[in-house]
């Protein structure tokens, strides 16, 4: 009897997986299992990329490549409405997409990714600007190309969001542009925060906070967005604070997939309840439901980098099971990222449950391997090679 | 505590980023007037910011419980600002 490994989602959990897995299996075992990949898009974004649109730096076009040429041969991709899974039915181990279909599976993996939830914070759509989609980095560069000075807020709208440096990197890059337009004079810069300092990891937060201070950035610390007055161009926190602003730049809310909360597998915001370890879904351990990346409610970054860990996991675990020998791969809550502090520097960030990032001084190495990563993604990542 | 119900809690060990704090505020953010969350953190840090920020953000810490692993596990009613 053949086996049936579905993933939903083509991002870089579950591409990595697909192809990982596919690499793991020999013989009878590759022949007789079959991995499909549903993603209704059939588009890979490299979501960081983002970051450098609203600065002119980044063409979006270059961000995007069919997921087809990314999966290895014997892979199935799904797409369209035969890739849009509508309902997960984890007891009847079965998957509804939207032409009707009814798909069965033995090893399911979530990899659904998060989306951001402009509705959940009163007036961000209209009053607020960000660069965690195309669509919104284009219209950010717009407003920037047009911008003659005033009060620019950047910072974060509310917790999870993906990628925690980017709302820092997005600031110091935006400080150097200013000052490269002649712009800076006439621009007061504030950054606000949920915590009390600008970045979660205290030694980062010891060398970034005199940076900002450094450049005449004003930071806002327990500063959680409550509400947005577009009208009155006010942003308030639920502690308490107001802030007016001419433009406002910040990581917007961010929940699971609908798909998740419409198959009743996630919690209030639609982030999957996954074992920090063994990354099954909780309540469905025998079940072989696996859940990576921003999916998860895991106490991790949403990042790729944690996907990208995450998957090598998930498909060691699921190779060695189709192959009968099964064991249980363990994740050890690993992330690495670089953080750009700008004026083309950079620094590494390398840590997991058990040890606590020791981030070096900012340096020219980091910000020239952060590039070179942007570069040879597509190389690297979705095959894992690495 | 015996008439505390805990309706949600969130482990937090080994969480550097977004760390302890941002899994409580998280886990908070959808909570209702009077409904009690509990965080888990190895975080020695968060023996100062989590009850700074409970207090400044107008939510009540009802405990902090030490555990055998030398974590601690924080205890907060969400309040709901006037």
């Amino acid at each position: 009897m053949r086996v049936q490994v579905a993933i939903v989602g083509g991002g870089v959990g579950g591409t990595l997986i697909a192809n990982r897995l596919r690499h793991l299996l020999h013989g009878d075992a590759r022949h007789e299992t079959n991995i499909t990949v549903y993603d209704a898009h059939g588009i890979h974004t490299y979501q960081p990329g983002w970051l450098y649109v609203p600065f002119a730096r980044q063409d979006p076009e270059k961000l995007l490549r069919p997921e087809a040429r990314l999966l290895q041969q014997g892979i199935t991709l799904l797409s369209g409405h035969a890739g849009n899974v509508q309902r997960i039915l984890p007891a009847e181990k079965r998957l509804l997409t939207a032409d009707g279909e009814l798909h069965g599976f033995d090893y399911l993996v979530l990899a659904t990714g998060s989306r951001n939830a402009p509705e959940d914070v009163p007036g961000f759509a209209e009053g607020a600007d960000h660069f965690y989609s195309e669509e919104a980095s284009r219209r950010l560069q717009e407003k920037l190309a047009h911008f003659a000075g005033g009060r620019i807020i950047t910072g974060v709208a509310s917790v999870p969001y993906r990628c925690p440096p980017a709302p820092l990197e997005f600031t110091f890059m935006l400080e150097a542009d200013l000052r490269e337009r002649g712009l800076r004079e006439q621009t007061e810069l504030h950054y606000v925060f949920p915590i009390n300092r600008p970045f979660p990891i205290q030694p980062v937060s010891d060398f970034v906070a005199p940076l900002l201070e450094e450049r005449g950035i004003t930071v806002h610390t327990f500063f959680n967005v409550e509400a947005i007055d577009p009208a009155r161009r006010i942003v308030s926190s639920m502690e308490g604070e107001e802030l007016p602003y001419d433009l406002l730049v910040l990581a917007p809310p961010h929940k699971g997939q609908d798909v998740i909360a419409a198959s009743g597998l996630g919690d209030r915001d639609g982030w999957i309840p996954t074992d920090r370890a063994t990354l099954r879904v909780k309540g469905y351990e025998e079940a072989n439901i696996f859940a990576v990346g921003d999916a998860t409610d895991l106490p991790v970054s949403k990042s790729g980098s944690a996907a990208h860990y995450q998957g090598h996991v998930v498909a060691e675990t699921i190779a060695a099971d189709v192959q009968h020998r099964p064991l249980q791969h363990q994740y050890h809550g690993r992330v690495a990222c670089f953080l750009e502090t700008g004026h083309g520097q950079a620094t590494f960030l390398w840590f997991d449950y058990e040890h606590p990032p020791k981030p070096p001084k900012p340096r020219r190495l980091w910000h020239l391997e952060k590039a070179a990563l942007n570069t040879f993604y597509w190389q690297l990542i979705p095959p894992a090679r690495i | 505590m015996s008439s505390v119900t805990i309706t949600r809690e969130i482990d937090a060990r080994g969480s550097y980023c977004p760390g302890p704090l941002m899994e409580l505020i998280r886990g908070l953010k959808t909570a209702a007037e009077g409904e009690v969350i509990a965080v888990i953190s190895s975080d020695p840090g968060s023996k100062t910011d989590i009850p700074l920020w409970v207090e400044k953000s107008g939510n009540e810490l009802l405990t902090v419980e030490p555990l055998a692993d030398g974590a601690a596990r924080f205890i907060v009613r969400k309040h709901l600002r006037k």
